[in-house]
């Protein structure tokens, strides 16, 4: 096992996650796209900490900080649902284009 | 030893990452999803930060029980078990994906990574701890900010009664219209 291997997986995961949030028009489906890439970014701070700087606790911040905007694009994501449903009665980003404008 | 526990969460993470915008239903998706995190979670452990690994399982657990009642609210079929499709412009996000994990990879792989420096305190999550409460203070002040704002803002966003409801369409009314009485001052 190297950093390198470990840094793959992760951008695996990150990509993966990129095509869900790319794709998906299900919102719900979108917010699964983005926690795979968090999933990634989460893997990747670990890698580093544990492969570069051990000593440094800054490495495990990141890690609390990314563990924690994985919750709250959860919580956020849901309320979007829900008051875009509550409205429209859509779960679609397709059919929520208008927000755009 | 040790290659077999990389190797087997490695894989099963992303197979089970790719798996859940290949699964037919959205409930088959989040488990998908789960296990795909639940590996992260086990290789987070295997980098030797068992706390941030176990908060991790826990965390994705309880999230994605949640995500899968929001999918029985939400979706058009119930549990969302029925076969379906839901995706755009297919082509173009797989060529940038592929694109993307090619830079990547070119960039993981040759770039010059720096020696390990420094060892590996005897307890991280100690060292983690004292850190969020010391020297990064600001940052968990930041967090905790965050989380009480993201708990107002979801709860604005998901009640149904909004201050014109509540207070009249020029929002001049002397008392809120609300179901039940109470709150400050009445």
């Amino acid at each position: 096992m190297s950093l390198e291997l470990f840094l793959l997986v992760a951008a695996a995961l990150f990509c993966v996650g990129l095509f869900g949030a790319l794709t998906q028009q299900s919102i719900v489906m979108l917010m699964m796209g983005l926690e795979l890439m968090l999933g990634g970014v989460i893997l990747g701070a670990a890698t580093a900490w544990h492969y570069i700087a051990p000593a440094a606790a800054e490495g495990q911040v990141l890690i609390v900080l990314a563990v924690t905007a994985m919750a709250l694009e959860m919580a956020i994501g849901f309320a979007v649902v829900t008051a875009l449903f509550r409205s429209r009665e859509i779960d679609m980003t397709d059919m929520a284009a208008e927000l755009k404008e | 030893m040790d290659v077999a526990i990389f190797w087997a969460p490695a894989v099963l993470a992303v197979v089970s990452g790719a798996m859940v915008f290949r699964f037919d239903s959205m409930a088959r998706a989040t488990f998908s999803l789960l296990t795909s995190l639940l590996c992260v979670g086990g290789l987070v452990v295997l980098l030797g930060l068992d706390y941030l690994g176990i908060v991790i399982v826990l965390m994705m657990t309880i999230e994605m029980a949640i995500m899968a009642v929001f999918m029985v609210m939400y979706m058009m079929n119930p549990a969302g078990f029925m076969p379906m499709t839901m995706m755009h412009n297919k082509k173009g996000a797989a060529v940038v994906c592929v694109l993307l994990f090619l830079l990547l990879s070119a960039g993981i792989l040759l770039a010059p990574w720096p020696a390990r420096r420094g060892k590996a305190p005897a307890d991280p999550t100690m060292e983690l701890g004292m850190s969020l409460m010391g020297p990064q203070m600001l940052t968990m002040m930041t967090l905790g900010m965050a989380l009480f704002a993201t708990i107002v803002a979801t709860v604005v966003l998901a009640t149904r009664r909004g201050r014109y409801d509540r207070l009249g369409d020029d929002l001049r009314a002397r008392r809120a219209d609300d179901p039940v009485r109470g709150g400050v001052g009445r």
